[in-house]
């Protein structure tokens, strides 16, 4: 009954956050993007810029109105469906996103009003000055989620006070500057500018492969080039750098998504293709290159990365004094509280989370079997078959947009873009690339913390709210048939005024006016 | 830093005006939506009634969002609570503000009419459904709802969506609907001019009467028939937050008891007739940019009634009274409350003036001939 309640959260959380995840990031390097157009047209004045402003911008706007949308479900859903999770890390979770409101999302959601409804009223300078201001709330909305995110992958600057039965903030310059936090800032904000890039860029290619509208389709597609191609380096780079810091804080997940059973003499090689067993534990076969993957992880020769069987043992180990925190606090928590329990439960008070694990075997921890240790041991490795081939397929798809951006900016800095037919063509059919390549992204980074909401504080397990099974069917009954309905009507807006292209402007520059509206 | 006590009690306050900030700004857009199938006649009318608000519709709804994200910062146990607790009720509050960005942004992009008379009730729904459901929430927290934690502080609700809509808790609702429906006639009529602010100003008197009736009765039937929570145990409110260590009672009449103890609170329900009057007096008048000064005073009057009623309750527990959440145990830990003030007291002005800049910049009446010359740009 409550794993069902659990998988059916998890589910619907999954569904939901995915769903928001394919407006956020088009956002993200759009508004970029209506940035770069727009300061293009404050300094030249050339009007074809100030039109691509606008019509990319009517593009943004739909795209917008689904993540506001979508948005407001991933706050409600924290309290609606995770209520033991928001109450047991509220106290350090809940700042970052209050934050962000104050902060980020009321300055880009004043800014995007006054974005569409401000170009008569407003000199260039101020209108530019509204679409900057947009583009860094924005950001820093992202910033602070991510801040949030991050610490639910390294628990950084807070501790758990038995007295309260939560976590507490101990250190916010510790939340804020969370290595983690840092790395998956950068990674997914830069995913977010590929995003926007390819969009303008096919889009763009769309218009060029027909010979419509020339002038204005060849200056987006340059400024796109030249930014997706700055940003999917980026992404690239510092998705290097995110696996880096994943190394350090979280060696489980870098063990799943290179299936690697066993701990190598360093530097350890990497696992180019394998195909992971999830039953004998090991691989049935595995092509590796060595020292790579040493080096990707540590940055260094000597250091050793531990391996899925090392880290079984350790987080046993963990289990089991987890279990003497558990005990001693249910003593703390009782009517009688011994200065006994709660030296026990200093002791063991950094594994708490590893004996809360125990909870999915036996509700009286105390009378945990070792097979049920072992068996909590074992599900604190993420499966590695999902993890390790859609890590693999995150990273082709990267390499594929390398391999697009590249050619598309050298073409533009030559100039020939137009007339290479073969460029366009494959611009237009890389559209989809970067939707799946950060939802598959997404993927990696929430599956690869399970068991934890928390890592190595808060089992997934214990996070829910106390709901019926028939409420959960309801709402997620309720969530798909609402998002598929938004959806449909989305895509066929966007692709109805895409293919209308700036015509839709009304401005008598371009041609398809006639179906204007 | 402030003592953790003063703490508590400031947070009180910031979210009191939090929900205030919200029931002014998002408030007066809801009420616009609300109107819009009964005051716009024809297309080009609730075009003029939507782009009253299109610019700001989306930055207003903000207060809405940080209200919900500064509550899971400043009572975390709260925001568990209510929002699973009243699960169904969320989400039919989620589910009709999605109608609200995809109604603004998507409805006049095509030319068809029952395309747009689609979208017209979507905002409708998306301006009207909230409202109800926070005044009947509202309703039902003045009635104490049934929930318990168990020694681990996870909550358990025990009561049904449909136990939530009792006459009492429908009446608060009737109170808050015909409150944000007075003040988003108000702005309507403050921003546009001819029919549509004729037609406004007349909602102004309807939902101005009907709002002084429910509050009436309303408040009539707390002091009499409802009964109210007291803490019978000791409290200390600097200690840790632990909302199990009290004992609570309940007593008729006991919502009362802070309006005895400091008379000087009668001043807030007084506020909210005060404000009402005002809004309908001076809107008659033709001052429509004071009278909506007003009926935020009235809005705060009556938020501001449920709140100094209840203090220091936030969530009574109807079948666990002693799990009653209070602005004592259900706040986070002293750290993060200092922090978030500071974080509010910085941002809060920041927001406030570039929120003022851009109504100043958007200001004036909302035309038929604006809405034909922007046909491309325009909601």
């Amino acid at each position: 009954m409550l794993d069902n309640v659990v998988d059916l959260s998890r589910l619907q959380f999954a569904v939901t956050a995915l769903y928001h995840f394919l407006f956020v990031p088009l956002t993200l390097g759009m508004v970029w993007l209506l940035v770069i157009m727009e300061s293009v047209w404050v300094m030249t004045g050339k009007q074809v810029y100030q039109d691509m402003t606008r019509f990319w911008g009517k593009l943004f706007g739909i795209n917008f109105a689904l993540g506001v949308t979508t948005g407001i479900t991933m706050e409600f859903q924290f309290g609606t469906n995770w209520a033991y999770y928001s109450h047991y890390v509220g106290d350090i979770f809940g700042a970052p996103l209050a934050i962000e409101g104050l902060m980020a999302f009321f300055l880009e959601s004043t800014m995007i009003g006054l974005f569409f409804f401000g170009w008569d009223r407003l000199s260039r300078k101020q209108h530019l000055l509204v679409t900057l201001l947009m583009a860094v709330g924005t950001n820093l909305s992202a910033l602070w989620i991510l801040i949030a995110n991050g610490w639910m992958q390294n628990p950084v600057g807070a501790e758990f006070s038995y007295q309260t039965m939560r976590m507490e903030m101990t250190d916010f310059v510790a939340l804020l500057f969370n290595p983690d936090a840092q790395a998956k800032f950068v990674h997914t904000v830069s995913a977010g500018y590929v995003t926007g890039a390819m969009f303008v860029l096919s889009i763009s290619s769309y218009y060029l492969l027909r010979g419509r509208n020339v002038e204005f389709a060849g200056k987006s597609f340059r400024i796109a080039a030249a930014f997706g191609f700055a940003s999917v380096c980026s992404v690239i780079v510092l998705g290097d750098e995110s696996g880096y810091t994943v190394g350090e804080a979280q060696q489980t997940k870098m063990a799943a998504i290179e299936a690697m059973w066993h701990t190598e003499p360093a530097p350890a090689s990497f696992n180019l293709l394998a195909w992971p067993n999830e039953a004998k534990m090991e691989n049935d076969w595995q092509i590796s290159v060595p020292w790579v993957m040493g080096l990707i992880g540590t940055r260094s020769l000597s250091k050793e990365i531990p391996g899925i069987h090392e880290i079984m043992a350790q987080n046993r180990l963990r289990i089991a004094s987890g279990i003497e925190a558990v005990k001693a606090l249910e003593v703390l928590r009782g009517k009688q509280p011994t200065a006994e329990a709660k030296s026990v439960f200093e002791k063991h008070k950094r594994d708490l989370g590893f004996g809360l694990l125990v909870k999915k075997y036996s509700a009286d921890v105390a009378a945990a079997t070792p097979a049920m240790l072992d068996a909590a041991a074992r599900d604190t490795i993420p499966r590695v078959a999902p993890m390790f081939w859609s890590f693999r397929l995150m990273v082709l798809m990267g390499f594929a947009m390398l391999g697009l951006f590249g050619w598309a900016f050298w073409s533009s800095i030559k100039g020939n873009f137009a007339h290479r037919p073969g460029l366009l063509k494959f611009a237009l059919w890389c559209l989809p690339l970067p939707w799946l390549a950060c939802e598959v992204g997404w993927f990696v980074a929430e599956y690869g913390r399970q068991p934890w909401t928390i890592y190595g504080v808060l089992p997934t397990r214990l996070s829910v709210s106390t709901l019926s099974e028939s409420s959960l069917y309801g709402s997620m009954a309720g969530f798909v048939g609402f998002y598929t309905v938004l959806l449909i009507i989305e895509m066929y807006l966007m692709v109805r005024f895409a293919k209308q292209g700036p015509g839709s402007l009304g401005t008598g520059r371009y041609d398809q006016e006639a179906v204007h509206h | 830093m402030l003592d953790y006590a003063s703490l508590k009690v400031i947070w009180w306050l910031l979210v009191g005006v939090l929900l205030v900030g919200f029931a002014i700004m998002d408030g007066h857009d809801m009420g616009v939506g609300t109107l819009l199938p009964f005051v716009g006649r024809d297309d080009t009318e609730r075009r003029v009634i939507i782009n009253t608000v299109g610019p700001h519709w989306d930055g207003n709804q903000v207060w809405f969002i940080t209200g919900g994200g500064a509550i899971f910062a400043a009572w975390p146990l709260v925001y568990a609570t209510a929002f699973s607790g009243f699960y169904w009720a969320m989400l039919v509050v989620l589910w009709s503000l999605f109608f609200r960005p995809v109604g603004f942004d998507y409805r006049s992009k095509i030319d068809n009419p029952s395309w747009r008379r689609l979208w017209d009730w979507g905002l409708f729904i998306g301006g009207a459904v909230p409202p109800l459901i926070f005044g009947v929430a509202f309703g039902n927290l003045l009635q104490g709802v049934p929930f318990h934690f168990d020694s681990t502080l996870q909550s358990t609700y025990e009561g049904s969506f449909w136990a939530l809509l009792n006459p009492f808790a429908l009446l608060c609702g009737v109170v808050s609907s015909s409150m944000i429906t007075l003040h988003g006639a108000v702005y309507l009529a403050h921003r546009t001019e001819g029919d549509i602010q004729r037609r406004a100003l007349v909602w102004v008197k309807v939902a101005g009467w009907l709002l002084l009736a429910a509050f009436s009765v309303a408040g009539v039937w707390l002091a009499s028939g409802i009964e109210g929570y007291v803490i019978t145990s000791v409290i200390d409110p600097n200690s840790l937050p632990d909302p199990l260590a009290k004992t609570v009672s309940r007593a008729s009449g006991a919502w009362l008891a802070n309006y005895r103890h400091w008379p000087l609170t009668l001043l807030v329900p007084m506020l909210a007739y005060m404000g009402t009057l005002g809004a309908m007096g001076l809107a008659r008048r033709g001052h429509t940019f004071a009278a909506f000064w007003a009926s935020a005073i009235a809005l705060t009057g009556i938020i501001g009634t449920a709140g100094v009623s209840m203090f220091p309750f936030v969530m009574p527990s109807s079948s666990h009274p002693e799990a009653s959440l209070t602005v004592w145990d259900s706040v986070s830990s002293h750290l993060t409350l200092g922090l978030m003030l500071g974080a509010t007291l910085i941002f809060m002005p920041i927001i406030i003036i570039y929120t003022r800049w851009a109504y100043r910049v958007m200001r004036g009446k909302v035309t038929a001939a604006y809405v034909r010359e922007n046909s491309h740009s325009a909601y």
